[in-house]
């Protein structure tokens, strides 16, 4: 018994977490799967009507645009936080003299919420009152800068503005790998004849593939549930050309009395993650135990 | 102090950290309220503040609940998880035929409050139209009690703009195109607007009462008449929605109304289409109607485009609960509260018998316009403010609305889509 | 001859001087232009939080403001007193916050903690599918969980209450806490661990004993994260606790989006800039050691 109890400790210390993120996690998914498939308007209701929700889902246009909408930004997102991210945690690591400041104000974004941030954006990028009012009364008339309120441009300040808030963090993550790269190996490298650029590029960064992947979680999940971010900037405008997937659901949840079309959605979210992040993650997993 | 503050901060984590068992019971005496409402700055919190009080002097307990945000979207989604856990708010701000659905959902009966409506006969304090709306199961039982009437279809200009400009306030839609392309070449943004999805709805609705006329505005948007939705009116509408925008400057999407508001307010735009409730930056300003501003309805046959705030209130169990509910409703039909609540506030009275010699004239303006429209048939509820139609129809046309006035659908285009969004969502 | 090649090699160090003057400029200009790009937004909020209403309508969103008055931080902060009865404002709603944060951090820091060292000390078959399985919950969008959870809450008995919140945040940060912990723990030498296991350690001796007294850098990570996430919560705040108990961010919303009253965007700015007073703190004096958390578990990961 004693022996029984020692070996499987381990388990009995992760089964509460575990037993938690069952039921609230993977319970709460299910329990979302199966509305998708009643009729559930304003309250959720348990009779079921096949899976109607999901053939009006995607013949929602709505719903296409809210798709297209979160590839463009998942992928500008992730690729540009992760280029200014690793380029701002290089010129950093050059042993900068303000850098204690400087990395504060990289990273201070990720303190502040976007319930007010949203607007402080919100006028900067606005055309009769921010960066482009600046520039013309500044002198330069033909400057334009109207991303904000133009409907093919529009996703693209919501990027801005995501990025702003999370770069600074991947820039932590990159900052901390390099740190704790052995000088040795680039001192060798040197010798050897290597310019800062090839050293950075064919040894550092192959060897920070933990912290791609930590970035890329962290990235990932602010984008799929970027929510906030949207409604304090554009709430989805002009007219829905800069719709997501979770605006598209929590409105139609709570403010259209759609929760069946709205769990719909929500399934199909999940079953991105699933069919994006985790292999991804397990073939990441796996290649870990195989270094360790 | 510093000592109680750190006992008392010991203390809740002691508690907390085993929280799971416990349940955090108060026991008032009298009747008990928990409000949920949106009205938290400036003259709305000032005007529910009176409601306070008022419920307050009839011994009850207010429990404020306020989530602010997207015109109650943000309350919403509380409201929603509140009643999901089977512990709904006593009252909260709820409007429209969404209190009709709420009922269906089976939440608001037996309803408390309809004793007290019938022993202080509502029905002769209020008019037909407004009644209606505040009644459950089948209209015949009253489940939610009206603050105020709001209009909707109200035109603001800068007087002085119009004045210098030899302009006066149109009296239809052709000379409001006109006068707004004479703007338009003297170097004025004709049209202040915000493009928010709600505000072009507020003007859509304005635009299709004065194009359509009354009795299409019925067909079309009350009783969602396919052939109405996507006939030649309504491509009309949108042919005028579409010089609108026009006259709009290149920072409309996305502006809040009241910086369109400010807009008017110092020249720089001269006309907005807006609720009542864009008076209380006048006054703010200290801007005078008549003298610095012109506050009348947009051009139509006498409608009257009406929103009706009210509050809805849900099944209950326990005394202290229901005399609370009793207690509100009747405050909330209290004859000074209306009064003073709606001064505050921008809008009129809902129930028909309160004075107006307090109120400034706009007021004054609404309230008359309003007993002309409900003889003629003018007097119609706004869908924009979600007087209309459910939420599910009320998004989809919504969606259409903002959709075609944001990019450069043709207005065919748009009542085809009309008709089919509203197809979609039922 | 010699003196030729001396100029030489002079010549070429120089143009290197020059060359690595010219970076060292190239690297600073960049710095500071990202900088700009970070530093803008705080800056019109500070900015705007400091000008009068009249000030805000007519001027450019750059400009200094004409005299510094801090009336609105005032406002934003204990409200205007009898004259604005009914008006939001933070002062009270700032020990909810904490009451919620305090409870929640150290909950899910704890249990991630616990799971990161079971599933990287003491392997067993299946661990990774598990953590895999935590990983997941990172995410959910909370919109499309927040009818079964605010039913499961009502079940409790605890929708309406910061236990209520706590629980949620605990529940919904042990994803993140135990992938922190995890990604840490398996940095460290399992020679450590058998050493322990050798000298008759058992498991909880293990933790409290070798790994916790190491754990401080990734504990401050984990902490600063969560506290940063549980102290913005809007959502949750919203749904889950009212009235008078509500967290400040709930507050914050009622004061910054009212819907169709008078906007004071002066006050919105101080008060949106003093709700971020603690995690600013956090992040300005742990910044330091945020890093060095992050760099202790990063690379080999």
């Amino acid at each position: 018994m004693f022996y029984w109890l020692q070996k499987n400790l381990p388990k009995i210390v992760i089964a509460p977490s575990f037993a938690v993120i069952l039921w609230f996690v993977y319970g709460f998914v299910l329990w979302t799967f199966y509305i998708s498939l009643t009729k559930s308007k304003m309250l959720p209701r348990y009779e079921f009507w096949g899976i109607n929700q999901h053939i009006r889902l995607w013949s929602n246009p709505r719903w296409f645009n809210a798709v297209e909408n979160l590839i463009i930004f998942t992928v500008l997102f992730v690729i540009i936080c992760l280029l200014i991210g690793i380029i701002l945690s290089i010129l950093l690591d050059q042993k900068i003299r303000a850098e204690g400041f400087l990395r504060t104000v990289y990273l201070y974004p990720m303190a502040l919420s976007f319930i007010v941030t949203g607007t402080a954006w919100k006028w900067i990028l606005n055309p009769t009152m921010g960066i482009e009012k600046l520039f013309t009364d500044w002198g330069f008339t033909n400057f334009t800068f109207d991303w904000l309120v133009n409907r093919d441009m529009s996703i693209y300040t919501i990027v801005i503005a995501a990025v702003w808030q999370s770069s600074g963090f991947v820039m932590a993550l990159f900052l901390a790998g390099l740190r704790s790269i052995d000088d040795e190996i680039v001192k060798a490298a040197k010798i050897d004849g290597a310019s800062l650029y090839s050293i950075y590029i064919t040894i550092i960064l192959p060897m920070m593939r933990p912290v791609f992947m930590s970035s890329i979680v962290i990235l990932l999940h602010i984008s799929i549930k970027s929510y906030d971010l949207v409604i304090a900037l554009t709430a989805g405008g002009p007219g829905i050309s800069s719709d997501m997937p979770a605006v598209f659901m929590t409105q139609m949840a709570f403010h259209r009395s759609q929760i069946g079309l709205a769990s719909a959605s929500a399934v199909m979210m999940f079953l991105t993650v699933l069919a994006i992040v985790v292999p991804y993650l397990y073939s990441e997993l796996r290649r870990q135990d195989a270094n360790s | 102090m510093e000592r109680e503050m750190v006992k008392k901060l010991i203390a809740s984590i002691a508690s907390l950290a085993f929280a799971a068992g416990i349940i955090y019971n108060t026991v008032l005496a009298g009747g008990e309220a928990e409000v949920l409402h949106w009205w938290t700055s400036g003259g709305e919190a000032k005007a529910l503040q009176v409601l306070k009080d008022d419920f307050a002097k009839k011994g009850g307990t207010w429990k404020d609940m306020p989530v602010a945000g997207g015109g109650g979207d943000a309350a919403n989604v509380t409201l929603k998880s509140r009643i999901v856990a089977g512990d709904p708010p006593t009252a909260s701000q709820i409007k429209g035929p969404t209190i009709q659905e709420y009922d269906e959902e089976g939440v608001v009966a037996p309803y408390h409050i309809h004793e007290v409506a019938k022993s202080e006969n509502w029905d002769s304090l209020l008019s037909s139209q407004v009644a209606n709306h505040m009644k459950c199961d089948g209209f015949t039982k009253y489940c939610a009690a009206p603050v105020n009437i709001h209009r909707i279809d109200w035109f603001w200009a800068n007087k002085k703009v119009l004045d210098s400009h030899g302009l006066k306030m149109p009296t239809s839609w052709d000379e409001f195109n006109a006068a707004a392309s004479k703007l338009k070449s003297a170097g004025i943004i004709p049209f202040a607007h915000g493009g928010q999805p709600w505000q072009d709805a507020t003007v859509f609705e304005a635009v299709l009462l004065g194009i359509g006329g009354n009795e299409f505005y019925q067909k079309a948007i009350v009783e969602l008449d396919m052939n109405a939705l996507s006939g030649s009116t309504m491509v009309k509408v949108f042919d005028q929605m579409r010089k609108l925008q026009g006259f709009t400057d290149k920072g409309m999407p996305g502006r809040d109304w009241n910086v369109a508001t400010a807009m008017v307010m110092n020249g720089k735009a001269a006309f907005q289409i807006m609720g009542d409730w864009a008076k209380g930056e006048f006054s703010n300003a200290g801007l005078k109607p008549g003298v610095d501003y012109y506050c009348l309805p947009t051009p139509s046959d006498h409608g009257y485009l009406y929103n009706v705030d009210s509050f809805i209130f849900y099944g209950m169990k326990g005394k202290s609960k229901i005399d609370g509910q009793k207690a509100l409703a009747s405050s909330i039909m209290g004859k000074n509260f209306q009064k003073i609540f709606n001064i505050y506030k921008g809008s009129i009275p809902a129930r028909l018998d309160v004075p107006m010699d307090e109120f400034d004239m706009c007021a004054k303006g609404s309230a008359s316009d309003l007993k002309y429209s409900a003889m003629t048939g003018g007097l119609l509820p706004s869908f924009a403010h979600g007087m209309a139609l459910r939420n599910a129809q009320k998004g989809a046309i919504q969606d259409v609305i903002t959709e075609h006035f944001n990019s450069n659908m043709s207005s065919k285009e748009a009542a085809r889509r009309l008709a089919d969004a509203v197809q979609a969502s039922m | 001859m010699q003196t030729l090649e001396f100029q030489n090699i002079k010549k070429i160090e120089r143009s290197a001087t020059r060359k690595r003057i010219f970076f060292r400029w190239l690297l600073f200009l960049m710095l500071g232009l990202f900088a700009l790009y970070y530093i803008a937004p705080l800056y019109v909020m500070i900015v705007t939080s400091l000008k009068t209403m009249e000030e805000i309508r007519q001027g450019n969103l750059m400009s200094l403001p004409g005299e510094i008055i801090f009336d609105s931080w005032k406002t934003a902060w204990s409200g205007r007193g009898g004259i604005d009865a009914g008006n939001v404002f933070l002062r009270p709603f700032f020990w909810n916050s904490l009451k919620m944060v305090v409870p929640a951090v150290a909950i899910s820091t704890f249990f991630g903690a616990m799971n990161g060292y079971a599933l990287t000390k003491w392997r067993f078959k299946g661990d990774n599918l598990l953590f895999l399985a935590f990983l997941f919950g990172c995410f959910i969008p909370y919109q499309a969980i927040l009818l079964p959870m605010s039913r499961t809450l009502g079940i409790l008995g605890i929708s309406n209450s910061i236990s209520g919140l706590v629980l949620v945040h605990t529940v919904y940060g042990l994803s993140f806490t135990t992938l922190f912990f995890r990604n840490y723990y398996i940095s460290i030498p399992d020679e450590m661990i058998k050493a322990a296991r050798i000298d008759g350690a058992g498991f909880f001796k293990i933790f409290f004993k070798v790994l916790l007294p190491i754990s401080s850098p990734i504990i401050v990570v984990t902490v600063i994260w969560q506290f940063t996430n549980i102290w913005n919560d809007f959502l949750f705040g919203s749904s889950f606790s009212f009235g008078e108990a509500a967290p400040i961010q709930v507050a914050l919303n009622n004061m910054v989006l009212t819907s169709t009253s008078v906007k004071e965007y002066n006050v919105d700015m101080a008060a949106a800039f003093i709700a971020g007073i603690p995690t600013l703190i956090v992040y300005v004096l742990a910044g330091k050691y945020f890093i060095r958390g992050l760099t202790a578990g990063s690379v080999k990961g």
